[in-house]
């Protein structure tokens, strides 16, 4: 790469870093953007994740959303150990929504499995040429430099410059092809692997940490909407005249009703445009709107489910089948059958969606606590008629995601907005919109049945799964439950039972579908694992016991092979395999961590749930003590997971403690409607686990492997709820197969 | 009105009945104290009046007259509870923080030895959807044990 490419590559960068300090001058982000001295003069960027100054800081461009995953700090500890960086001297700066970076939707658990050798070839590549520009420095060969914690040595004679130092030299050189450049043996990584603390920890204890919540804008006005309570409803009449007395107000705003399908679109509704959020909340509370709700109000929960329950129970579209089912369960000594359903789920992450779009000329800029800022960045430039490369998409930490944040719908109702008033505009979501106005997590309800032989062997497996598939939120016509859903613990189940069909049946969505953390692998697991507990109490047989055996012998599942529609989260088979000996290996290592044999002696309540899910696998168990009035608590919950490679193992324990937590709360929160509307509202009423319900302890292994790394955000999620009504079970001896389970269970008689 | 934030002398002439919260995170820029429900359902609010944990989401502002509000930014970066939060690496998204430490700082006020029953009781009313309850309980027994 020639001097001048590498320069204007620069002013690029410089060009990120005053968006940045867009921000940075209403005074929110001190402490995280320090670029040092003037960076076109003093700097070098040999690529698109690393620049450094002259200073000797090393400033590293996080691509990926930071929602508490901590991707800022396992980024920089991927770039900094090959770069061989001081870490003292590193600082993370966050980028806009830019395909230059490839993909930056942050979801899927693939932030490092998707990046890991890219970032390593960053980091290395950067090294490679402040090895070069000291080589020629020097005038020796580049085989006799080392460069080692932000200084480059010549052995011989025992010279050396710190990084820092060769910048100028650096900036005039050609850019080494990273693929040719020599990565780090594993052995001598530094940071990768390593308990590194979070890099945001200082910023978020000190109070200074910036959210979405947090952007401030010069004459910023903030947003309240007042959004359909049905899908797809409209505003029939509108009576402002109140809110527009409430001082502060500015202004109300009837935004464009949405046609299907909803996608990433507005929700529609009226907004309360005012100078303070205290009038803004107040404005909405004062409008008089009468909706008109549309053909969703026909949806109520109840006879939904009993509907989707009569699909279950019939034959559905076979996606994946071998042997012969029919004839196995006819032949069956026993024979059992259970349906599990699961309701419709609300991501709520503690901050709720909030945007700030301020419109500069022919430009508009973005502010938004989002997993997906290019996408966020199209469908604005779509909703305002502009050029994707005409928006800019700032990426603010996030208070929690679980996929909310991957619809870009309140970035699009800012940016509507300010165009409308013309001045900047911060919309804000209360609890209550997030809970009523969501891309839920969808209903599911699914059906197994399997015969077991005079043995207690499983023989046959008959598995259906129905649910409103999330490409209605793309297509108000699909129903059927896609295979991007289906691989997501359906089709790729790992049980060696020689009859197995697996079928789906179609439902409809009368609410926006999405994602939530780990998808469809929560009910998916929740059916399979609570049932295989089902198949272990029948046979008489310890149910970690009997779910290895329905695992069976280690091998390598190969479903594309078999004529089954699956993608393998996108990534090679033969790279990450369905690998049921990783699977049993996860399973024997929380049975040894939890003393699952001396306390199921001592008659202590135990649950066990293993599900591989993103490329990982995961083997949960959950202790339970139920008391005399059936209120229930976990003293101990076990996680044993095996990620491959990772970058941060404290990092992965927070996962597998705070996705453990998360699939508690699957467990036990529910979203109803009646007629079309959503009944509930906050945290009163959509129960999510708070510590009081939490597990007392949660002890977390993780597999040493030197396998590729792959996800870990959300495969610790699924394995928790079955792993909790078994252990339910264990205890009451009632089966809670239809979430949510209540807090007071009650004893089978 | 008068009042006090993080030992500064504050004057509010404006609606009495707005919750304190906008008035630090809108007027005074203190983005450390968080919305999270509106409805003191979730903690993520939680401020100090007078040295008690209250949830500013709901707290009007004629309550806070002529007394003493403390933030998170209020509260030292050496204080036991930061230097314990982080040691015990507890925030994961960080948003609910703010209001888990004043909430465990106000815990550890009234009772220097808290157990764990104690600790659950204290911090039901707070929530984190991250999920880093065990580490919170972690770090509030660390300080805890620096503070007594």
């Amino acid at each position: 790469m020639s001097a001048s490419v590498d320069l204007s590559r620069r002013r690029f960068l410089v060009g990120s870093a005053q968006a940045s300090g867009l921000v940075l001058s209403v005074g929110l982000l001190a402490g995280c953007h320090p670029f040092a001295d003037d960076p076109i003069a003093g700097s070098v960027a040999p690529n698109l994740f690393v620049t450094i100054n002259r200073d000797g800081a090393v400033i590293i461009t996080c691509h990926r959303s930071e929602m508490g995953q901590q991707i800022r700090t396992s980024i920089a500890q991927i770039i900094a150990d090959e770069l061989e960086a001081d870490w003292a001297k590193v600082v993370v700066t966050q980028a806009a929504g830019d395909p230059k970076y490839g993909d930056q939707n942050t979801d899927g658990s693939r932030s490092v499995r998707r990046n890991f050798i890219r970032l390593r070839q960053a980091g290395a590549t950067a090294r490679q040429l402040l090895r070069e520009a000291a080589a020629q420095t020097w005038d020796v060969p580049i085989d006799t430099v080392e460069a080692t914690q932000h200084q480059v040595r010549h052995g011989q004679s025992g010279r050396s410059l710190g990084y820092g130092e060769l910048v100028d030299i650096a900036a005039r050189l050609p850019v080494p092809d990273p693929d040719t450049v020599p990565l780090k043996a594993r052995k001598d990584w530094r940071y990768i692997g390593k308990a590194v603390q979070s890099i945001d920890v200082d910023n978020v204890l000190a109070g200074t940490a910036v959210y979405a919540f947090d952007v401030d804008r010069p004459g910023m006005q903030v947003a309240v909407i007042a959004r359909p309570p049905v899908l797809f409803g409209r505003v029939r009449q509108l009576n402002d005249k109140a809110a527009r007395a409430i001082p502060g107000v500015t202004d109300v705003v009837r935004l464009p009703p949405l046609a299907p399908p909803a996608a990433f679109k507005a929700l529609g509704g009226v907004a309360v445009i005012a100078t303070s959020t205290w009038a803004a909340l107040r404005g909405r509370d004062a409008l008089e709107v009468e909706w008109d709700h549309g053909d969703n109000a026909g949806f109520t929960s109840g006879p939904f489910m009993r509907a989707m329950r009569a699909t279950a129970r019939a034959p559905g579209e076979v996606t994946r089948n071998h042997g012969d089912v029919d004839t196995a369960l006819a032949e069956a000594d026993q024979r059992l059958a259970a349906e599990y359903t699961m309701p419709l789920l609300s991501q709520a992450p503690m901050e709720p969606p909030s945007a700030t779009a301020e419109i500069h000329d022919d430009t508009i800029e973005i502010w938004a606590c989002t997993q997906t800022p290019q996408s966020t960045r199209r469908t604005v430039a779509q909703a305002l008629g502009m050029e994707a490369e005409q928006v800019t998409v700032n990426v603010t930490l996030l208070g929690g995601g679980f996929g909310r944040k991957s619809k870009p719908d309140f970035s699009v109702e800012a940016a509507l907005l300010a165009r409308e008033v013309g001045t900047p505009v911060k919309v804000i979501w209360t609890r209550e919109d997030d809970i009523k106005n969501g891309y839920y997590h969808s209903v599911s309800a699914q059906r197994i049945e399997a015969g077991i032989d005079a043995d207690g062997n499983t023989t046959a497996w008959l598995h259906r799964t129905v649910f409103p598939p999330i490409p209605s939120t793309f297509d108000v016509s699909q129903t059927l439950p896609s295979h991007g859903e289906l691989r997501l613990g359906f089709s790729d189940n790992p049980f060696d039972v020689p009859n197995l069909r697996l079928e789906r049946g179609a439902a409809k969505a009368h609410v926006r579908i999405g994602w939530l953390r780990a998808v469809a692998n929560v009910y998916h697991a929740f059916a399979i694992q609570s049932f295989a507990h089902e198949l272990a109490v029948a046979a008489e047989r310890d149910p970690k016991d009997y779910l290895l055996e329905l695992i069976g012998p280690p091998r390598h599942l190969d479903l594309a092979k078999a004529g089954v529609e699956y993608d393998n989260y996108g990534d090679p088979i033969d790279v990450f395999p369905i690998d049921t000996g990783r699977l049993a290996h996860v399973i024997r290592e929380v049975a040894e961590r939890s003393d699952w044999e001396s306390k199921r002696r001592a008659g202590r309540a135990l649950g066990i749930a293993a599900h591989r899910s993103f490329l990982s696998y995961v083997a949960t168990v959950v202790e339970v003590e139920v008391d005399d009035d059936g209120n229930w608590s976990i003293p101990h919950a076990y996680v044993a997971i095996d990620a491959g490679t990772v970058v941060n193992t404290d990092h992965v324990r927070a996962q597998c403690e705070g996705g453990s937590v998360y699939g508690l709360s699957c467990a036990i929160g529910a979203i109803t409607a009646t007629d079309g509307i959503v009944d509930q509202g906050n945290f009163n009423d959509y129960l999510v686990t708070r510590m009081n319900q939490a597990p007392a302890t949660i002890d977390v292994h993780i597999v040493e492997s030197d396998a590729p790394p792959a996800g870990v955000g959300e495969p610790p999620t699924p394995p928790f709820a079955p792993a909790l009504a078994n252990a339910i079970y264990e205890a009451t001896g009632t089966r809670y197969r239809d979430l949510p389970i209540p807090l007071r269970v009650k004893r089978a008689s | 009105m008068k009042l006090t934030v993080n030992g500064t002398a504050k004057d509010y002439n404006g609606d009495p009945q707005m919750p304190i919260l906008w008035f630090l995170r809108d007027e005074l820029k203190l983005i450390g104290t968080k919305f999270g429900c509106g409805r003191a359902l979730c903690g993520a609010c939680t401020v100090h009046l007078d040295g008690q944990a209250v949830r500013a989401c709901v707290m009007p502002m004629s309550a806070a007259e002529d007394r003493a509000i403390t933030t998170i930014e209020g509260i030292e970066g050496g204080h036991p509870l930061k230097t314990a939060w982080k040691t015990h690496n507890v925030p994961q998204c960080g948003y609910c923080q703010g209001g888990q430490i004043m909430q465990a700082a106000d815990l550890l006020a009234r009772n220097t030895t808290p157990s764990d029953a104690d600790i659950d009781q204290a911090m039901a009313g707070n929530i984190c959807r991250c999920g880093t309850y065990t580490r919170i309980k972690a770090a509030i027994k660390s300080a805890a044990a620096e503070l007594s």
